[in-house]
């Protein structure tokens, strides 16, 4: 009989509860910073793309949307995802070792554009831990390379020890065909590379700006103060991209506390332009 | 103007009332609606219509809600108390699910259903507004409330149109009325001159249809149909020019960094209470809890608030740290950014916030305000 | 091979100066070689020089008592390492070490001194230049003391 009431849909998208995934292999990255690799115990989540986002789920803990870290086109239904020990939840996460079981919901949010990038330059811009969301994109762009043209990644941290995935950065920087530049904020007289803010290392970088698709991700102050430098170089504002972070509850767009003005980070982002995104960062506490 | 054709309306005899509620609860409805309890009227489970608040009305200032006893008999004579139609539909803690240790990880048990058929008795034109806002928020995205669709799915709405706006009553100005147009089963507008207390009736779908071809109702006359008419547009006339929301959407995006959010904050004390009563404001957030053994834990969904400190904790630090901004957050998405999010405004004109709040902030006199500090940048 | 005052309009510091005032700034310079580890300068020394980066990386560094020594900031290509010389007491602040080869551009901050109080249009144009490179590296060195890629645990 039908009434005011709603037909409740069989097929109701949206569940508030973790898929186990066991931890495979665990890797140190700094020294608050470590990847995890998890395999479905069972059910698997559907594939991952680059800039998206798991609720990572610590056993009567708690759950954080953690970004993507690894190589979405090569892991298959393993996930990758570097965590940082901030709080109790991500300290829990990290504490997990190969064999225990935590929780995941996802994918979520939407994706770095990639493939619209095809045919220009990639320029990438890394602040801290902001490396592990754009990885999964450098790693698109190796695995493509002909579709892109100057594909060039730049990246600063707080320290030399504070660097993610320092192995592999020095790997990339070995390859002919990209280009990579580190520079730290603060380091000792051993350390032979750069110091200084990250936009310092945009006027050296090569790219055309307008044939170019920036990917920025860091700090939001740190995204503040690239973005800039990078209009400036000549970039178009809605070619620039950033990977915004507000609080999350749900990852579904319905617990409302990822907002930012007018925009549902979950749901919207967190891949934003920054021709969208300027304003919104105009406005302390929004 | 009814908006149901002539022929299906009918009306009911106050007296018989009981037959309805006999007639839902027959069907396996739970029955919710208004009674008066602790100085207000409240929303609750109703033995007979004998619960129902006949000859109270409510009086409703910035921060002051009373009742008062009316000159008549009346059962839906008074606007809204601080109950609303969310609790039943949103409950303020709902447990997800609970998950038990086993070899080689976890189960989870999501809970079943709690959803018990209800129907809502009494249920105002800006309140069905409010339904039909958290029904587009939690049904209509990408991803949908489990809880919020199994509840939703069986309710039954017996609305009824608004004869007694309160003082701070301004649904007219966004986009509602005092006469329930869609969204109900059945519809009540009370009537009550020349002695006869009776009901106009209106069905809105086949199930109100059905119940009412069970009950003593007579057929609507001319005179039963300008006595509905009158009642509602006299109520909609009351709460004409109370709240300007020409332009308001951009007019409050224009003015994010307005004086007058410092002014407010300077009042707000962060309390809550307004996004507690409001009957769309909808933000959760989880409780993850285990037991002591850690064998077996479980996830909440309990109510939030963007008013708590909480709220927007990120990992080093906080985005919104001031009750300017998270004043200034609440009001801006109520009336401007639910738009953007939601495709509707997410205010329907209670007045709730209103009364409620402890040191008496009217909305409508923030946006008034706001309002004139631009035209006064403006001509500066 | 290009002459000095062609070469210095490669920095932005340089840019917008008019032809003669590029031949006077460039008749204080003289091009020079660093090797790799090689000190420009050291902190304290006197500051009568300053250098335009071509090639290469200079790090600017602090001897901090009973620390490793630490490196403020490294400058590249194009970009001006020194503006002591233009502030009594002429000091050098940090010590200039060649990260890589250098290669640079060394102007006689004393002999740029003279012409500037010589020709106060000179003397302006290149000190706003120069308040303009001091004030980027004061909003980088905010930045980076603003760690803002620290960990602040709750």
């Amino acid at each position: 009989m039908a009434t005011a009431s709603i037909e409740a849909s069989a097929a109701v998208r949206g569940s508030m509860a973790p898929l186990p995934y066991r931890v495979v292999d665990k890797r140190r990255e700094n020294h608050d910073n470590w990847t995890l690799e998890l395999e479905p115990v069972a059910d698997a989540i559907e594939p991952i793309g680059p800039g998206q986002f798991d609720m990572l789920y610590a056993f009567g803990v708690g759950e954080v949307p953690i970004s993507t870290s690894g190589d979405v086109e090569k892991t298959g239904t393993t996930l990758v995802h570097t965590v940082r020990a901030v709080g109790a939840v991500t300290n829990a996460l990290c504490a997990a070792r190969a064999g225990d079981v935590l929780g995941v919901r996802g994918p979520f949010g939407n994706r770095w554009p990639i493939e619209a990038a095809r045919g220009k330059d990639l320029l990438i811009v890394a602040g801290g831990v902001g490396l592990a969301p754009l990885r999964p994109a450098f790693y698109h762009a190796l695995a493509h390379r002909q579709e892109y043209g100057e594909v060039t990644l730049l990246y600063g941290g707080r320290t030399p020890e504070d660097l993610l995935f320092r192995r592999e950065l020095e790997r990339w920087r070995a390859r002919l065909d990209a280009n990579v530049s580190v520079t730290v904020d603060a380091a000792t007289t051993e350390w032979h590379g750069r110091v200084g803010v990250v936009p310092k290392l945009i006027p050296g970088a090569r790219f055309d700006p307008e044939d170019t698709v920036a990917l920025v991700c860091g700090p939001e102050i740190m995204m503040r103060f690239t973005a800039l430098p990078l209009v400036e170089a000549g970039i178009p504002a809605d070619r620039i991209y950033v990977s915004m972070e507000r609080t999350m509850r749900c990852g579904i767009g319905l617990c409302g506390h990822c907002q930012c003005g007018p925009t549902l980070v979950c749901r919207d982002g967190p891949v934003y332009s920054w021709d969208y995104l300027e304003s919104l960062m105009g406005v302390p506490q929004l | 103007m009814p908006t149901q054709a002539t022929t299906e309306a009918v009306t009911l005899a106050a007296a018989d009332l009981d037959t309805l509620l006999d007639a839902l609860r027959g069907r396996g409805y739970r029955l919710v609606g208004p009674t008066v309890r602790d100085g207000a009227i409240v929303y609750a489970e109703l033995a007979s219509a004998a619960a129902l608040p006949a000859g109270w009305t409510d009086e409703q200032a910035p921060a002051s809600y009373r009742l008062a006893r009316r000159e008549d008999e009346a059962l839906f004579g008074y606007a809204v108390g601080p109950h609303s139609w969310k609790a039943e539909l949103l409950p303020p803690r709902v447990r997800l699910w609970q998950a038990r240790k086993q070899n080689g990880g976890f189960a989870v048990d999501e809970e079943p259903p709690a959803a018990e058929p209800t129907a809502f008795i009494g249920v105002h034109p800006c309140e069905l507004a409010a339904i039909a806002i958290q029904d587009r928020v939690f049904l209509q995205g990408d991803y949908q409330d489990r809880d919020y669709a199994a509840r939703r799915a069986d309710v039954f709405l017996v609305a009824a149109d608004c004869g007694d706006p309160s003082d701070l009553c301004f649904c007219t100005s966004v986009g509602g009325g005092p006469e329930a147009t869609e969204g109900f089963d059945l519809a009540l507008t009370e009537l009550l001159e020349d002695g006869e207390h009776r009901f106009l009736v209106r069905a809105g779908s086949a199930a109100g249809k059905a119940v009412l071809a069970e009950l003593p109702v007579h057929p609507a006359t001319a005179t039963d149909h300008d006595a509905a008419a009158a009642i509602v547009a006299r109520a909609a006339r009351d709460m004409e020019g109370r709240f300007d929301s020409t332009d308001l959407h951009d007019l409050l995006m224009r003015n994010l960094e307005a004086k007058r959010w410092d002014a407010v904050a300077e009042r707000c004390l962060s309390c809550a209470n307004c996004t507690l009563v409001c009957p769309t404001c909808f933000c959760t957030h989880v409780e993850d809890a285990s037991a002591l053994d850690g064998s077996t834990a479980e996830r909440t969904r309990v109510w939030d608030t963007c008013f708590s400190v909480q709220y927007a904790e990120v990992h080093g630090g906080n985005t919104r740290p001031t009750t300017r901004a998270r004043y200034r957050q609440w009001l801006t998405h109520k009336l401007a950014t639910w738009e953007d999010q939601f495709g509707s405004l997410g205010c329907v004109g209670c007045g709730r916030c209103i009364a409620w709040c402890p040191v008496g902030i009217d909305i409508r006199e923030e946006v008034r305000a706001i309002r004139a500090e631009e035209e006064q940048h403006a001509h500066a | 091979m290009r002459t000095l005052d062609a070469l210095i309009t490669e920095s932005p510091v340089f840019a917008g100066l008019d032809q003669e005032q590029l031949e006077l700034i460039a008749g204080c310079g003289q091009n020079v070689v660093f090797a790799a580890g090689e000190r420009l300068f050291r902190e304290g020394e006197q500051a009568d020089v300053f250098f335009l980066v071509r090639h290469g990386v200079v790090a600017l560094d602090q001897d901090v008592p009973n620390r490793p020594d630490v490196t403020v900031e490294t400058v590249g290509q194009g970009e001006i390492v020194g503006w002591s010389w233009l502030l009594e007491p002429y000091r050098w602040h940090f010590t200039g070490r060649a990260v890589e080869l250098v290669r640079a551009v060394q102007f006689d901050g004393a002999c740029l001194r003279k012409k500037c109080e010589e020709d106060p249009a000179l003397g302006y144009a290149l000190l706003t230049r120069f308040a303009q490179v001091l004030v980027n590296r004061l909003q980088a060195t905010r930045l980076q003391l603003m760690d803002v890629y620290g960990n602040r645990e709750h």
